[in-house]
């Protein structure tokens, strides 16, 4: 590849093979070390840093041995780029880090894609298979993620309708479009019948409707395990490119991309208690049929609310031991900074505080605390489900925001729901109970939430929680 | 270098990087898949090698162009990815140095 290049003097002599390949592998062992660094909040900092430095070598230890260090058309280019993502960087609200992320695999996707493409069209003319069904296989995975993950960040963003769309036939229709992919990406890889470029159309046409295809049927809570996966879609595109061009860092890299989405995506099944091969055949939690919630905004109810006789502000002043299950609603509502300052309420007071976090709470994993977090909220006061299941009972009282599903006990012994055998917060163990919800509606999964017809100790205040939290606040 | 030792390659980091990753704690899973973003970015790699392959070929015009995309696109993820992921990463710091302070 690099004789057809027309340059004055050559820079890869200045590396040779050996050095190359070691210099690929400790970048390769940087990135990784960076991840370790991730398992620790002190070190995740550094760890980052690590990793971002090593895609900086390793950019410019390519430039140096690939011979390109001198074509200057490339920089403009990457100037742009860099600009652009230091812009979205700044700009995004922490809220909005699900479509961001969504959006970056995407592009991910979109550029291996588009490398793919040029290896196919061009660097390959004969019988190098593996090269040629890499680059077909590379295409196909970039090009679904690429338009499944545009669909995704559109819905989290509200460009589109964030319900799950059902289109008829729509399952055989994904099969069907996953068919004609695979007919084209082995067209591609194996057989010159066809014109190489009506193969690359045919493929990608056939890759764009079925990302679309997959990802309108997902709605709100099926978020995390969605983007989950296409995350690990964008490192596995990346990984494939790299056996299409020939590049160990980006074989390796891509390799580990796709290890880290697939390991959130299995923990996000395990957290919603789904399958994912369900996930992948398009089986969204809804069922056609089933009472959806409407957007967060547009609702009134006719439930009557379970509330007890005493004060519920009686009840908050005298707890000593309470804690705080915050759902995707206080984020939405914007609460999460009024839940801190009901919390410093309480803590003056002399009560001692804890937040309980589902792990599908938030849109996104890790999306919850991170908003907490940015909120003011001490993160040692933030405590994951299975660290914290078990003190529900011998609290005075917790206090719901805008969560439903989560904790609706349901999930234990109603067989056939969506949510039986999803793990679940131990709310309803607790002996007094403060809800802060919009309304009384069943939560995505439309099944009914038992805690809210307890007659004892439950108290619920419904609307937006940042208007019922700060008047809580001012009545305390 | 040869398919096999690619494949090889791909397995081992594949797995390595699973097992460090199971180790990250669910509250940084949020700045973990960012920096995912940034890491997927390194397909600018491929796009740098495939736009400069592409100037010196009969056609340049248009591989350039979509070469240049392909970099663009690449950059973003490899520059925003790094960048929001250390923001998210300062915000976890911020807070660990207040609660030192109290």
């Amino acid at each position: 590849m690099n004789s057809s290049l027309i340059i004055v003097f050559s820079t890869a002599s200045l590396l040779s093979d050996a050095v190359y390949y070691i210099l690929c592998a400790l970048l390769a062992v940087a990135v990784l070390l960076g991840i370790h660094l991730m398992s620790r909040v002190e070190t995740a900092k550094r760890g980052n840093q690590l990793s971002a430095m090593a895609i900086a070598v390793g950019i410019i230890v390519t430039l140096i041995k690939k011979d390109i260090l001198p074509v200057w058309l490339i920089y403009p280019g990457m100037l742009v780029g860099l600009t652009i993502g230091l812009i979205l960087a700044k700009r995004v609200k922490m809220i909005q880090m699900p479509q961001l992320v969504a959006l970056l695999n995407g592009i991910g996707g979109a550029a291996s894609a588009i490398v793919a493409s040029f290896a196919l069209v061009s660097l390959y003319n004969g019988d190098e298979i593996f090269g040629k069904a890499a680059s077909s296989l590379a295409i196909a995975v970039g090009t679904i993620t690429l338009f499944g993950s545009l669909i995704a960040a559109g819905k989290l963003h509200k460009l589109l309708d964030q319900k799950p769309v059902v289109l008829p036939f729509h399952q055989p229709a994904a099969l069907i479009l996953l068919f004609i992919l695979a007919i084209a990406v082995l067209l591609g890889g194996f057989s010159h019948i066809l014109p190489i470029s009506y193969v690359l159309i045919a493929m990608i046409v056939a890759a764009a409707a079925f990302g679309i295809v997959f990802s309108v049927r997902v709605g709100g809570a099926d978020m995390p395990i969605t983007i989950s996966l296409l995350n690990s879609m964008s490192g596995v595109a990346a990984a494939i490119t790299g056996f299409a061009v020939n590049d160990v860092l980006l074989v390796a890299v891509g390799g580990i991309v796709g290890a880290s989405g697939l390991f959130l995506t299995r923990i996000m099944c395990r957290a919603m208690n789904r399958n994912l091969v369900d996930i992948l055949l398009g089986k969204t939690s809804l069922r056609r049929g089933l009472t959806i919630e409407k957007t967060e905004e547009e609702k009134t109810d006719p439930v009557e609310p379970g509330t007890s006789n005493t004060d519920p502000l009686e009840m908050v002043r005298k707890a000593k031991n309470v804690i705080i299950v915050p759902g995707y609603g206080m984020a939405l509502a914007h609460a999460q900074h009024l839940v801190n300052n009901f919390a410093q309420w309480l803590k003056t007071n002399g009560a001692m505080v804890k937040y309980a976090i589902h792990p599908v709470a938030g849109r996104m994993p890790g999306h919850m605390d991170v908003l907490l977090i940015e909120a003011g909220v001490p993160f040692d006061d933030v405590f994951e489900m299975e660290d914290i299941n078990d003190e529900f009972k011998l609290a005075d009282l917790t206090v719901v925001v805008g969560a439903n599903d989560v904790l609706n006990p349901a999930a234990r012994n109603a067989t056939g729901t969506p949510i039986y055998g999803m793990p679940i917060l131990n709310v309803d163990q607790c002996k007094y109970i403060l809800i802060f919800n919009y309304d009384l509606k069943p939560g995505y999964s439309g099944v009914e939430n038992p805690i809210y017809n307890r007659k004892e100790g439950v108290w619920i205040i419904q609307g937006d929680a940042a208007v019922t939290i700060a008047e809580t606040l001012r009545n305390l | 270098m040869t398919a096999w030792i690619l494949i090889g390659i791909f397995i081992v980091s594949t797995i390595v990087g699973y097992f460090l990753i199971t180790h990250v704690p669910s509250r940084l899973h949020t700045p973990l898949m960012s920096g995912m973003n940034a890491l997927s970015g390194v397909t600018i790699l491929g796009a740098l090698l495939a736009t400069a392959t592409a100037l010196s070929s009969r056609d340049p015009i248009v591989g350039y162009i979509l070469g240049s995309i392909a970099i663009i696109l690449a950059m973003i993820n490899v520059a925003g990815g790094f960048t929001v992921t250390n923001r998210m990463l300062k915000m976890f710091d911020k807070k660990k140095e207040n609660q030192d302070e109290q």
